[in-house]
């Protein structure tokens, strides 16, 4: 059970969109926006206030790539690899991120809970490619060497 | 103000008019994702400040004062050579402008009329004042993308000042609904989204539906990767999108419309809203637009990342909130799309062409682009290439004209291998193809698709089996998952792949990847499993023998396949400090302490960590 106040949240956004089945992603959308992830028991409690079951809930939420389920670092940090940063060497980014922040494929977030590193198909701004977004915010034409400074400046705020 | 006629809105638009008109000197500050990532939120504020602090200025107009409007503008195109400042009515564009170069700006410019010489743009040897002169500029014919960074996106007014919304008075009180259908079928317009389905074919299957619920909606998940013209416009121009949706649904008699935006895209989401909040206000959107009888609404939808989203009705079932999976057809969109009922499903670029052909007619657009493929298309020219951008041209304008014309020819003087032209569901293009006319039909033809108009310049240090491994990879990762070729096939012909790539590839392999494309692309369910093979049986077609180099020889001549890459000590330069030796994780360094070391090539794993930290650059690479 998580406490009251997450359900109080749900609510506010459920009355914003309505209660039916077309409001279920722009409502677990929102709670993700807020909570920055996707707590299983609002999913289960969106479902049963939408009056959709459980399952089928479950089956949307775990369809779209935005969902998550686990919690996510201070800062999401999304590399893109389309195919104009893919071109401009965008692995050499990933890989320098996953040295400086002891992340792998399979290890998103960083135990202190500041980072998750992530990979998106594409931003849409393959002018400045490479790119990566930390929280929505575009940083261009990325280099191996930009991305230690990045990450050094980030940490340097948490001091 | 609520326009409740079309005089009222003709009148509205004199007044905007006469607003820009006023403005003896217009600063448009670029505010499209690529420069604001570049800092140009603080340069439209430092400009401002500095037009508020100067006597004899005012940022109103007043008779007494020079009157400056600084405004934020939509996307120019020439992101990398952002953040992008344009000062009317000279028409100067400083190109990476910095905070520090605001106060030389403003006292030349601004209060002098001269140019600040040293952020203008220069190609060989010239330097280009004017933006329209710019050679990326000049080839270029910008219709759809014509406000895209002349105006404000966030001001209504200023898109009315520029002849907006013309066309959907000329729609609402000149022309009847058949009427607007018949106009955009002769006018040939054809789907910009991928398919180049013609856009009033499928309205004029809508309108003659029983059902009389119909929805129109916008598909704005451009999630091609290389692929921006959408957001551009969303983003830059969003009334031009909404003034097609809204002559769309008055056309086939919808009430409501629903826009569907990838979440990768927040700032098209911002201004999309911002613009439908004031058409609203505006009686543009709304009940009654501009007392015309004819209501229409318009919703936005966010994407949750699914890139099979863009597939017509697993984007609808996504609206719906479903699971975004494509279904068996028929029956069609048209027929039950959205909520099962009729559906108008077109994307943003297709929208945006909607009111210029309404407002000058069939005719005039078929002067532009080719016979049976007539307009304009949008490309993301990006990739090894000097000038990237979104640019906009004729259909019909050959690839060598884009790519070195406008694009200004290979970066770093490299040499033009291939363009890979519509994304993970296109082809690519190969030198002997740079005077193909590009435009739906002559693509076709060569087993390649303009898709959504991503253009990725490829040079010959780009390995086209990588490139091919690359797109499967993607596909692979975004097929939904309810059909089996797909689902299956796609895994197996990545496996392959990847398997080549690490050098352990067979020339049998390159049949069976033939084999599997062919079966895929016959039997997949939605467009994406269709097409997902396209890009490895197109570089098969072109490249082959780069493949035979890979299974055969276990050789990339580029050197982008790192498993192929040979780590080697220069035994002249070496020093016997044993530091790669002990940095290697597998052991697979030997020697003796000043003596030259070597590496054992069946061990080594190729992680780099020797040639990283030799101190004496004795460690190359032989691919």
């Amino acid at each position: 059970m998580l406490e009251q106040s997450y359900y109080d949240k749900a609510d506010e956004i459920i009355a914003e969109h309505g209660r039916i089945q077309k409001a279920l992603i722009p409502i677990i959308q929102d709670i993700q926006a807020y909570y920055r992830y996707l707590p299983s028991e609002l999913l289960s409690y969106v479902a049963l206030q939408l009056g959709i079951n459980e399952a089928k809930a479950y089956s949307v939420a775990t369809f779209y790539e935005n969902f998550s389920f686990e919690a996510k670092g201070k800062y999401v940090i999304r590399v893109c690899d389309g195919t104009a940063c893919h071109v401009r060497k965008s692995s050499l980014i990933l890989e320098r991120l996953y040295k400086e922040l002891g992340l792998s494929k399979e290890k998103h977030t960083t135990d202190d809970m500041l980072f998750t590193l992530e990979t998106v198909s594409c931003l849409g701004a393959c002018g400045l490619a490479p790119v990566l977004t930390v929280n929505d915010e575009v940083h261009p034409s990325m280099t191996p060497e930009k991305v230690s400074e990045l990450i050094a400046g980030l940490r340097g705020e948490q001091a | 103000m609520k326009l409740e006629s079309r005089e009222d809105l003709q009148i509205s638009r004199k007044q905007a008019i006469n607003k820009i008109k006023k403005e003896d000197c217009r600063i448009l500050i670029c505010a499209g994702t690529g420069c604001l990532a570049g800092g140009s939120e603080k340069i439209y504020k430092k400009l401002k400040e500095m037009a508020e602090g100067i006597e004899g200025i005012s940022l109103e107009f007043g008779p007494e004062a020079a009157h400056i409007g600084v405004h934020q503008s939509g996307c120019h195109g020439f992101c990398e050579m952002g953040p992008l400042v344009r000062i009317e009515p000279w028409n100067y564009l400083y190109i990476k402008v910095k905070e520090e170069d605001c106060e030389e700006i403003f006292q030349k410019t601004v209060l002098k009329g001269q140019p600040v010489e040293r952020l203008l743009y220069e190609q060989d040897g010239r330097i280009y004042p004017e933006q329209e002169k710019i050679p990326f500029y000049a080839k270029q014919t910008r219709l759809v993308l014509k406000n895209c960074g002349h105006i404000n996106a966030e001001d209504m007014d200023e898109y009315i000042a520029m002849g907006g919304y013309e066309a959907l008075e000329k729609a609402l009180f000149e022309m009847s609904p058949v009427e607007i259908v018949e106009e955009i079928l002769k006018s040939n317009l054809r789907g910009r989204g991928g398919g180049g389905f013609q856009t009033g074919y499928k309205w004029k299957q809508v309108a003659r539906q029983p059902e009389k619920i119909r929805y129109v909606v916008c598909n704005g998940d451009e999630g091609d990767p290389g692929a921006f013209m959408d957001r551009s416009i969303m983003e830059g121009d969003p009334h031009k999108m909404l003034e097609g949706m809204i002559i769309a649904g008055y056309a086939v008699g919808a009430q409501e419309g629903y826009i569907y935006v990838r979440a990768e895209y927040p700032l098209a989401i911002k201004r999309l809203k911002i613009a439908i909040k004031e058409a609203e206000e505006n009686g543009i959107l709304g009940d009654n637009i501009l007392g015309s009888g004819y209501g229409f609404r318009i919703h936005i939808n966010r994407g949750a990342g699914a890139f099979v989203c863009g597939e017509g009705s697993a984007l609808t079932a996504s609206i719906e909130g479903e699971r975004g999976m494509p279904r068996t057809k028929p029956p069609r969109t048209v027929e039950q799309g959205l909520f099962a009922k009729p559906t108008v499903l077109n994307n943003v670029e297709t929208y945006a062409n909607v009111s210029m052909i309404i407002k000058n007619g069939a005719e005039w657009y078929h002067e532009i682009g080719t016979e049976g493929s007539p307009g304009t298309k949008a490309f993301a020219l990006t990739g090894s290439v000097k000038n990237t951008g979104l640019i906009e041209v004729p259909m019909g304008t050959t690839l060598r004209e884009i790519v070195f014309d406008i694009g200004g020819g290979l970066k770093n003087d490299g040499e033009f291998k291939a363009v890979q032209i519509g994304g993970p569901s296109g082809g690519c293009l190969v030198s002997n193809n740079l005077d193909v006319k590009l435009d739906f039909d002559s693509l076709k033809k060569l087993g390649a698709m303009i898709g959504s108009g991503g253009l990725v310049v490829m040079d010959d240090g780009t390995c086209m089996v990588e490139v091919a491994r690359f797109f499967m990879n993607f596909t692979q990762n975004e097929s939904c998952g309810k059909c089996v070729p797909c689902r299956e096939g796609t895994k197996r012909m990545l496996e392959i792949l990847e398997r080549i790539v690490a050098g352990n590839g067979s020339l049998e392999d390159l049949d069976l990847l033939e084999e599997l494309g062919e079966a895929i692309t016959a039997t997949a369910l939605c467009g994406l499993g269709k097409s997902a093979a396209l890009p490895v049986l197109s570089t098969l077609k072109n490249f082959r023998e780069e493949y035979v180099e890979h299974v055969v020889d276990k050789r990339c001549k580029t050197g982008n396949c790192q498993a192929m890459i040979k780590y080697v000590i220069n035994p002249a330069a070496c020093k016997g400090c044993s530091k790669c030796a002990r940095n290697c994780p597998v052991g697979a360094i030997s020697g003796k302490i000043k003596e030259p070391y070597v590496i054992d090539g069946e061990k080594c794993i190729k992680c780099g960590a020797c040639l990283d930290n030799c101190p004496f650059g004795a460690i190359y690479t032989e691919n």
